[in-house]
Protein backbone atom coordinates (compact mmCIF):
# COMPACT_ATOMS: atom_id res chain seq x y z
CA UNK A 1 0.00 0.00 0.00
CA UNK A 2 2.75 2.34 1.04
CA UNK A 3 4.68 1.46 -2.09
CA UNK A 4 1.64 2.14 -4.29
CA UNK A 5 1.04 5.53 -2.69
CA UNK A 6 4.67 6.48 -3.17
CA UNK A 7 4.54 5.35 -6.78
CA UNK A 8 1.38 7.35 -7.43
CA UNK A 9 2.88 10.41 -5.78
CA UNK A 10 6.07 10.19 -7.80
CA UNK A 11 4.11 9.74 -11.03
CA UNK A 12 2.01 12.78 -10.17
CA UNK A 13 5.12 14.85 -9.38
CA UNK A 14 6.82 13.75 -12.60
CA UNK A 15 3.74 14.56 -14.70
CA UNK A 16 3.42 17.95 -13.03
CA UNK A 17 7.06 18.77 -13.74
CA UNK A 18 6.79 17.54 -17.32
CA UNK A 19 3.70 19.66 -17.91
CA UNK A 20 5.38 22.72 -16.44
CA UNK A 21 8.23 22.19 -18.90
CA UNK A 22 5.87 21.95 -21.86
CA UNK A 23 3.81 25.00 -20.91
CA UNK A 24 5.29 28.19 -22.37
CA UNK A 25 7.24 29.92 -19.64
CA UNK A 26 5.88 33.21 -18.44
CA UNK A 27 7.53 36.22 -20.00
CA UNK A 28 9.21 37.30 -16.78
CA UNK A 29 11.12 34.06 -16.38
CA UNK A 30 12.82 33.84 -19.76
CA UNK A 31 16.51 34.58 -19.24
CA UNK A 32 18.33 36.48 -21.95
CA UNK A 33 20.87 33.64 -21.93
CA UNK A 34 18.22 31.46 -23.60
CA UNK A 35 18.67 33.40 -26.84
CA UNK A 36 21.06 31.51 -29.15
CA UNK A 37 24.34 33.33 -29.74
CA UNK A 38 23.80 32.98 -33.49
CA UNK A 39 20.76 35.23 -33.23
CA UNK A 40 22.55 38.05 -31.44
CA UNK A 41 23.82 41.13 -33.22
CA UNK A 42 26.46 43.39 -31.72
CA UNK A 43 25.86 47.15 -31.50
CA UNK A 44 28.73 47.95 -33.87
CA UNK A 45 27.32 45.58 -36.50
CA UNK A 46 23.80 46.96 -36.27
CA UNK A 47 25.11 50.52 -36.43
CA UNK A 48 26.99 49.61 -39.63
CA UNK A 49 23.87 47.92 -41.05
CA UNK A 50 21.83 51.07 -40.50
CA UNK A 51 23.84 52.73 -43.25
CA UNK A 52 22.85 50.06 -45.77
CA UNK A 53 19.50 49.50 -47.43
CA UNK A 54 17.24 47.74 -46.78
CA UNK A 55 17.30 48.17 -43.04
CA UNK A 56 15.49 45.67 -40.86
CA UNK A 57 12.37 46.45 -38.90
CA UNK A 58 13.74 47.55 -35.53
CA UNK A 59 11.50 47.18 -32.51
CA UNK A 60 12.17 48.45 -29.01
CA UNK A 61 10.62 46.07 -26.49
CA UNK A 62 11.69 47.82 -23.30
CA UNK A 63 10.24 50.64 -21.26
CA UNK A 64 8.56 53.64 -22.81
CA UNK A 65 10.48 56.27 -20.85
CA UNK A 66 13.76 54.90 -22.17
CA UNK A 67 12.52 55.04 -25.76
CA UNK A 68 11.21 58.58 -25.21
CA UNK A 69 14.67 59.76 -24.16
CA UNK A 70 16.70 58.06 -26.87
CA UNK A 71 16.19 55.32 -29.43
CA UNK A 72 17.68 53.88 -32.59
CA UNK A 73 16.55 55.96 -35.58
CA UNK A 74 13.43 54.56 -37.27
CA UNK A 75 12.96 52.01 -34.52
CA UNK A 76 9.43 51.62 -33.23
CA UNK A 77 8.33 51.41 -29.65
CA UNK A 78 6.21 48.33 -29.10
CA UNK A 79 5.88 47.77 -25.35
CA UNK A 80 7.67 46.05 -22.51
CA UNK A 81 7.63 42.42 -23.64
CA UNK A 82 8.19 41.22 -20.10
CA UNK A 83 4.57 42.09 -19.44
CA UNK A 84 1.60 40.36 -21.04
CA UNK A 85 0.24 43.62 -22.46
CA UNK A 86 3.59 44.43 -24.12
CA UNK A 87 3.85 40.95 -25.54
CA UNK A 88 0.38 41.29 -27.01
CA UNK A 89 1.35 44.59 -28.63
CA UNK A 90 4.37 42.87 -30.16
CA UNK A 91 2.22 40.07 -31.56
CA UNK A 92 -0.19 42.62 -33.00
CA UNK A 93 2.61 44.64 -34.56
CA UNK A 94 3.99 41.69 -36.50
CA UNK A 95 0.69 39.96 -37.20
CA UNK A 96 0.53 40.95 -40.86
CA UNK A 97 4.24 40.64 -41.65
CA UNK A 98 5.78 37.93 -43.78
CA UNK A 99 7.53 35.36 -41.66
CA UNK A 100 10.84 36.05 -43.37
CA UNK A 101 10.79 39.75 -42.48
CA UNK A 102 14.12 40.84 -41.06
CA UNK A 103 13.45 42.03 -37.52
CA UNK A 104 15.84 43.37 -34.92
CA UNK A 105 14.59 43.67 -31.35
CA UNK A 106 16.31 45.54 -28.56
CA UNK A 107 15.77 46.69 -25.01
CA UNK A 108 18.73 47.93 -22.95
CA UNK A 109 16.66 48.65 -19.87
CA UNK A 110 19.14 47.01 -17.54
CA UNK A 111 22.06 44.57 -17.52
CA UNK A 112 21.62 41.77 -20.08
CA UNK A 113 21.34 38.96 -17.56
CA UNK A 114 18.52 40.81 -15.79
CA UNK A 115 16.55 42.06 -18.78
CA UNK A 116 12.91 41.02 -18.30
CA UNK A 117 11.89 41.86 -21.86
CA UNK A 118 14.29 40.71 -24.53
CA UNK A 119 14.02 36.93 -24.28
CA UNK A 120 10.25 37.11 -23.96
CA UNK A 121 10.10 39.09 -27.20
CA UNK A 122 12.54 36.80 -28.99
CA UNK A 123 10.71 33.60 -28.05
CA UNK A 124 7.33 35.12 -28.92
CA UNK A 125 8.55 36.00 -32.42
CA UNK A 126 10.01 32.54 -32.87
CA UNK A 127 6.79 30.95 -31.69
CA UNK A 128 4.98 32.98 -34.35
CA UNK A 129 7.29 31.52 -36.98
CA UNK A 130 9.57 34.46 -37.74
CA UNK A 131 12.80 33.17 -39.18
CA UNK A 132 14.99 36.28 -39.42
CA UNK A 133 14.96 37.69 -35.93
CA UNK A 134 18.10 39.25 -34.51
CA UNK A 135 18.53 40.50 -30.99
CA UNK A 136 20.72 43.48 -30.23
CA UNK A 137 23.15 42.43 -27.52
CA UNK A 138 23.22 45.22 -24.95
CA UNK A 139 25.50 44.11 -22.15
CA UNK A 140 24.85 46.85 -19.62
CA UNK A 141 22.27 49.36 -20.82
CA UNK A 142 21.27 51.35 -23.89
CA UNK A 143 23.13 54.44 -22.69
CA UNK A 144 26.51 52.82 -22.20
CA UNK A 145 26.39 50.31 -25.04
CA UNK A 146 24.79 52.44 -27.75
CA UNK A 147 24.34 56.16 -27.05
CA UNK A 148 27.69 56.78 -25.37
CA UNK A 149 29.50 54.91 -28.14
CA UNK A 150 28.31 57.48 -30.65
CA UNK A 151 25.95 55.25 -32.60
CA UNK A 152 22.96 56.95 -34.28
CA UNK A 153 20.23 58.11 -31.93
CA UNK A 154 16.87 59.79 -32.34
CA UNK A 155 15.31 61.64 -29.46
CA UNK B 1 13.95 5.35 -2.83
CA UNK B 2 14.26 5.06 -6.61
CA UNK B 3 11.14 7.16 -6.97
CA UNK B 4 12.58 9.77 -4.67
CA UNK B 5 15.67 9.88 -6.88
CA UNK B 6 13.47 10.42 -9.95
CA UNK B 7 11.64 13.29 -8.23
CA UNK B 8 14.90 14.88 -7.11
CA UNK B 9 16.43 14.51 -10.58
CA UNK B 10 13.39 16.09 -12.19
CA UNK B 11 13.43 18.95 -9.70
CA UNK B 12 17.11 19.55 -10.43
CA UNK B 13 16.35 19.72 -14.15
CA UNK B 14 13.74 22.38 -13.60
CA UNK B 15 15.75 24.50 -11.18
CA UNK B 16 16.55 27.91 -12.60
CA UNK B 17 20.15 28.54 -13.56
CA UNK B 18 22.09 30.63 -11.12
CA UNK B 19 23.77 33.72 -12.46
CA UNK B 20 26.64 35.57 -10.92
CA UNK B 21 26.21 39.30 -10.83
CA UNK B 22 28.87 41.30 -12.62
CA UNK B 23 30.84 43.92 -10.76
CA UNK B 24 29.38 47.37 -10.27
CA UNK B 25 30.09 50.16 -12.66
CA UNK B 26 30.99 53.41 -11.00
CA UNK B 27 31.03 55.89 -13.82
CA UNK B 28 33.00 58.39 -11.79
CA UNK B 29 32.50 61.51 -9.78
CA UNK B 30 31.74 65.03 -10.90
CA UNK B 31 29.64 63.99 -13.90
CA UNK B 32 27.45 67.01 -13.25
CA UNK B 33 28.62 70.01 -11.29
CA UNK B 34 25.27 70.97 -9.85
CA UNK B 35 22.34 68.60 -9.50
CA UNK B 36 19.46 69.84 -11.65
CA UNK B 37 16.50 70.84 -9.56
CA UNK B 38 13.08 69.34 -10.06
CA UNK B 39 9.74 69.16 -8.33
CA UNK B 40 7.38 66.24 -8.49
CA UNK B 41 4.57 64.88 -6.33
CA UNK B 42 5.61 61.79 -4.44
CA UNK B 43 3.46 58.66 -4.20
CA UNK B 44 1.64 60.14 -1.21
CA UNK B 45 0.87 63.35 -3.10
CA UNK B 46 3.39 65.46 -1.21
CA UNK B 47 5.58 67.87 -3.14
CA UNK B 48 9.14 66.65 -3.56
CA UNK B 49 11.76 69.20 -4.63
CA UNK B 50 15.44 68.47 -4.78
CA UNK B 51 16.35 71.95 -3.51
CA UNK B 52 14.54 71.16 -0.25
CA UNK B 53 17.34 68.71 0.51
CA UNK B 54 20.11 71.27 0.66
CA UNK B 55 22.22 70.55 3.74
CA UNK B 56 21.56 66.82 3.36
CA UNK B 57 23.44 64.11 1.55
CA UNK B 58 21.03 62.77 -1.08
CA UNK B 59 21.06 59.41 -2.79
CA UNK B 60 18.79 59.89 -5.79
CA UNK B 61 17.82 56.48 -7.11
CA UNK B 62 16.15 55.86 -10.48
CA UNK B 63 14.50 52.45 -10.45
CA UNK B 64 11.54 50.40 -11.66
CA UNK B 65 9.50 47.53 -10.33
CA UNK B 66 10.46 45.24 -13.24
CA UNK B 67 14.19 45.84 -12.76
CA UNK B 68 15.74 42.98 -10.78
CA UNK B 69 18.92 44.79 -9.71
CA UNK B 70 16.79 47.75 -8.59
CA UNK B 71 14.68 45.54 -6.35
CA UNK B 72 17.86 44.08 -4.86
CA UNK B 73 19.04 47.56 -3.91
CA UNK B 74 15.98 49.24 -2.44
CA UNK B 75 15.76 47.27 0.82
CA UNK B 76 19.37 48.27 1.52
CA UNK B 77 18.53 51.89 0.78
CA UNK B 78 15.65 51.71 3.26
CA UNK B 79 18.04 50.30 5.86
CA UNK B 80 20.53 53.09 5.17
CA UNK B 81 17.78 55.66 5.59
CA UNK B 82 17.20 54.26 9.07
CA UNK B 83 20.87 54.00 9.95
CA UNK B 84 22.19 57.27 8.53
CA UNK B 85 19.09 59.45 8.45
CA UNK B 86 20.00 61.22 11.68
CA UNK B 87 23.44 61.96 10.25
CA UNK B 88 21.87 63.71 7.27
CA UNK B 89 21.30 61.07 4.61
CA UNK B 90 18.15 61.30 2.51
CA UNK B 91 17.21 58.65 -0.01
CA UNK B 92 14.94 59.81 -2.83
CA UNK B 93 13.47 57.31 -5.27
CA UNK B 94 12.33 58.06 -8.81
CA UNK B 95 10.38 55.28 -10.47
CA UNK B 96 10.56 54.94 -14.24
CA UNK B 97 7.57 52.60 -14.32
CA UNK B 98 4.62 53.56 -16.50
CA UNK B 99 2.06 52.56 -13.91
CA UNK B 100 2.14 54.15 -10.46
CA UNK B 101 -0.12 51.44 -9.02
CA UNK B 102 2.67 48.89 -9.38
CA UNK B 103 5.07 51.29 -7.69
CA UNK B 104 2.72 51.82 -4.75
CA UNK B 105 2.48 48.04 -4.34
CA UNK B 106 6.28 47.71 -4.40
CA UNK B 107 6.62 50.63 -1.97
CA UNK B 108 4.51 48.73 0.52
CA UNK B 109 5.99 45.32 -0.19
CA UNK B 110 9.56 46.51 0.36
CA UNK B 111 8.62 48.74 3.33
CA UNK B 112 10.25 51.77 1.80
CA UNK B 113 10.72 54.60 4.26
CA UNK B 114 11.78 57.35 1.87
CA UNK B 115 9.89 59.41 -0.70
CA UNK B 116 9.37 58.01 -4.19
CA UNK B 117 8.05 60.01 -7.13
CA UNK B 118 7.18 58.93 -10.65
CA UNK B 119 9.80 59.92 -13.19
CA UNK B 120 9.44 60.69 -16.86
CA UNK B 121 11.61 61.22 -19.92
CA UNK B 122 11.98 64.92 -19.16
CA UNK B 123 13.37 64.22 -15.72
CA UNK B 124 15.66 61.57 -17.17
CA UNK B 125 17.00 64.03 -19.72
CA UNK B 126 17.56 66.58 -16.96
CA UNK B 127 20.03 64.11 -15.46
CA UNK B 128 21.78 63.42 -18.73
CA UNK B 129 19.53 60.52 -19.69
CA UNK B 130 18.29 57.62 -17.65
CA UNK B 131 19.13 55.10 -20.36
CA UNK B 132 19.32 52.02 -18.19
CA UNK B 133 18.51 51.02 -14.65
CA UNK B 134 19.34 51.09 -11.86
CA UNK B 135 20.97 54.48 -11.81
CA UNK B 136 21.79 56.50 -8.71
CA UNK B 137 23.32 59.88 -8.06
CA UNK B 138 24.99 60.95 -4.87
CA UNK B 139 24.40 64.64 -4.23
CA UNK B 140 26.32 66.44 -1.53
CA UNK B 141 24.81 68.92 0.97
CA UNK B 142 25.72 71.81 -1.36
CA UNK B 143 23.69 70.28 -4.18
CA UNK B 144 26.64 69.02 -6.24
CA UNK B 145 26.62 65.62 -7.88
CA UNK B 146 29.56 63.74 -6.41
CA UNK B 147 28.82 60.23 -7.66
CA UNK B 148 27.01 58.40 -10.42
CA UNK B 149 26.29 54.69 -10.05
CA UNK B 150 24.95 52.84 -13.08
CA UNK B 151 23.90 49.20 -13.14
CA UNK B 152 24.59 46.72 -10.42
CA UNK B 153 26.46 48.70 -7.82
CA UNK B 154 28.86 47.47 -5.19
CA UNK B 155 26.70 48.48 -2.24
CA UNK B 156 29.54 48.12 0.27
CA UNK B 157 31.56 50.63 -1.70
CA UNK B 158 28.59 52.96 -2.00
CA UNK B 159 27.83 52.74 1.71
CA UNK B 160 31.45 53.58 2.54
CA UNK B 161 31.23 56.60 0.26
CA UNK B 162 28.00 57.72 1.89
CA UNK B 163 29.53 57.42 5.34
CA UNK B 164 32.48 59.53 4.25
CA UNK B 165 30.19 62.29 2.98
CA UNK B 166 27.59 62.49 5.74
CA UNK B 167 27.09 66.06 6.98
CA UNK B 168 26.98 64.91 10.61
CA UNK B 169 29.10 61.77 10.87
Amino acid sequence: MKHKTLKALSLFAFAFILLSQLTPASAQHEPAASIPAADLIQPADLAANLKKAPTPLILQVGFRKLYAQAHIPDSEYVGAAGEDAGLELLRNRVAKLAKDTAIVIYCGCCPWSHCPNIAAAYHALHALGFTRVKVLFIADNFGDNWVNLGYPVSR
Amino acid sequence: MANLRIILAALCLTAPALSIAPASSLAGDGILRAAPDFTRADLKGKSLSLHDYRGKLVLLNFWATWCGPCLAEIPRFAAWQNTYGAAGLRIVGISMDDDSAQVVRAYEKYHLNYPVAMGDAKLGELFGGVLGLPLSYLIDPDGRVVGRYQGETDLKQLEARIKSLLPRP
